[in-house]
């Protein structure tokens, strides 16, 4: 039973903040918070009293939790997850994937492991989709600013979309670059000159 | 062939060398294609340098001794291949607590921390609760030293809280912190955006502290020392042009159009100029050696310096302070360095340690060439620390 387990989400983002708890609720864990305000975090640990906590690598107040768990005399304590570094690739997993944990309660590891796992699980596959998204949306952009250049060339130079293509095509290659960033000059200096 | 090198930096003007190395090229020159990767945090930063994702990091200078003594997040062996600042933290207080300290009778000279500690204690009677970067950092490190000094100091009367710099200003504004130590272009913020007084420079409790290092992983440099070689030399000559005063509005021009820092010039020229705005509205105090990157040998990641560290985190974290000395020795590479420059006809100092705190005025020393200037490097009580061996 995983449901005893008091877990804090550190997360500024919303969408992502949802992702995350809905995950760790799929594994069975309901008892999960999410702080996305982080401006006086030790008293919130105080307040809240989680097992472990989940930071975004990129947020900036792992540096506070960092702080957290050198203060002795603090009743609970983050330690961060990868102290001991007996799990080489679980710590290495978990950076490659943007998150890392700070156990609080001086939590047996075996219980820790599948929080994290799932977490990793799920920062994954975000990043993937946001990937995936931003390609899609480059790919997108970038067929626009051809189809530009393309009208530009046809209108200058009286020729087929075909033969457009193939002179930004072999303009490229005779100058090492990609047919988009040839396209993207056209295209700047045609606005210039309009 | 360009070699690729990755090396790890947070966005303050003290990462100035690292920038200016890659943008006129002396890291081209010494045939790297150094790559600058933004950092969210210091832990972040260390974890990726401990984990080998980057070869090589902008470090607090007490990081990499800390991390080989085992405290921390993440344990790992790491050197330091030179000193790439000295100096450049500014400590702070809230509006409120900067009025309560002049209704005492003490005026905010930028400069007086024996009497600028007293009106604090003098001012308030209740728990200072105090913001620094990091836990091993040198803000922590020399707030400690000084309030430390003060006969009215007691554990209870501060509380040492972690804040990220960005964050640094609304914490103030917002009642969270009143004090802070933090490094240019943080502290000029607060006083832009949440009304605090800027009341003194890390210089004024210790003259010469390294502040940012160059840290890599031990066992990486071993195997590697050609690159940390090369990487040494890349960064020694864009300190030096950064401390040519001839060279400063181009230097603040590359770092404000620089995509690594993304700050305005207003918030980068006080660290370059040594001219600071203490509190909104008042006239900036020329403040000598607020930062550096060159002069003076400051390069040098002197053993003693090291030392020093090690003294102060073994206090603080109550760990053995001869092991801890001895370790953090090991770690500045004072002979990387000399290697490292010692083909350039560079003049290098003769010793790899000297006495901290003994240098109250610029000092002539001598050197591999014959004779250098070095400090001043003196500690505000006049104490010095022998820890030459």
């Amino acid at each position: 039973m995983n449901g005893d387990l008091k877990i804090l989400v550190v997360e500024s983002e919303p969408a992502k903040a949802h992702d995350i708890i809905d995950a760790l609720k799929d594994g069975g864990w309901s008892e999960v918070t999410v702080i996305a305000d982080t401006s006086s975090l030790d008293r919130t640990l105080r307040r809240l009293d989680p097992d472990i906590v989940l930071i975004d690598l990129a947020n900036p107040s792992r540096d506070t939790l960092e702080h957290l768990s050198l203060v002795s005399d603090a009743r609970s304590r983050p330690v961060a997850m990868f102290v001991d570094q007996s799990d080489g690739a679980m710590t290495q997993a978990a950076i490659a994937a943007g998150v890392s944990a700070y156990v609080v309660n001086g939590l047996q590891k075996d219980r820790i492991k599948p929080v994290l796992e799932t977490a990793i699980a799920r920062f994954n596959m975000i990043r993937n989709m946001r990937t995936e998204l931003d390609a899609a949306k480059q790919a997108l952009a970038d067929r626009k600013t051809i189809d530009r250049a393309k009208g530009h060339l046809m209108r200058a130079r009286q020729i087929s979309e075909e033969e457009a293509y193939g002179l930004l095509r072999k303009t490229a290659m005779d100058q090492g670059r990609k047919v988009i960033d040839v396209a993207t000059a056209l295209v700047t200096s045609m606005e210039l000159l309009q | 062939m360009s070699r690729e090198v990755q090396c790890g930096f947070l966005p303050l003007v003290d990462s100035a060398p690292l920038i200016i190395a890659q943008e006129l090229e002396f890291a081209a020159e010494e045939g790297l294609n150094l790559k600058l990767v933004r950092q969210p945090s210091w832990s972040a930063l260390r974890d990726m340098l401990a984990l080998g994702h980057i070869q090589f990091a902008h470090m607090l200078s007490p990081m990499p001794i800390a991390m080989s003594l085992g405290l921390g997040g993440m344990p790992a062996h790491i050197d330091a291949l030179m000193v790439m600042s000295v100096n450049g933290t500014v400590i702070g207080v809230s509006g409120d607590l900067a009025d309560s300290m002049q209704a005492g009778g003490w005026t905010n000279r930028f400069r007086d921390p024996v009497a600028t500690a007293q009106a604090l204690f003098a001012a308030r009677t209740d728990r200072i609760r105090i913001g620094v970067p990091f836990p091993f950092s040198m803000h922590r490190l020399l707030l400690d030293y000084w309030l430390t000094r003060d006969p009215e100091f007691d554990l209870n009367r501060i509380e040492v809280v972690t804040v990220p710099p960005p964050q640094m200003a609304n914490a103030v504004r917002d009642g969270e912190l009143d004090m802070f130590c933090v490094g240019e272009p943080w502290g000029s913020v607060a006083v832009q955006q949440s009304g605090a007084s800027l009341i003194l420079p890390g210089a004024a409790i210790w003259q010469f502290a390294p502040e940012k290092i160059l840290g890599v992983r031990h066992d990486w440099a071993e195997l590697n020392p050609e690159t940390c070689l090369a990487m040494i030399r890349a960064i020694y000559r864009a300190a030096r042009w950064l401390d040519k005063k001839d060279n400063k509005p181009l230097a603040a021009e590359i770092l404000a159009r620089s995509q690594h820092l993304d700050l305005p010039d207003h918030a980068i020229n006080p660290a370059l100029t040594g001219t600071i705005p203490v509190r909104l509205g008042a006239a900036p105090v020329d403040t000598r050696n607020l930062l550096f990157f060159h002069r003076r040998a400051a390069n040098f990641p002197w053993r003693s310096q090291a030392a020093w560290i090690a003294d102060r985190l073994a206090r603080i974290h109550n760990i053995d302070d001869t092991t801890a000395n001895a370790t953090a020795r090991e770690c500045f590479r004072t002979d990387f360095y000399r290697n490292a420059l010692m083909p350039l006809g560079v003049d290098l100092p003769g010793a790899s340690g000297k006495i901290e705190g003994a240098m109250k005025h610029e000092t002539v020393v001598a050197s591999t060439r014959g004779q250098m200037i070095l400090g001043p490097d003196a500690f505000l009580d006049g104490a010095f620390f022998d820890f030459r061996l």
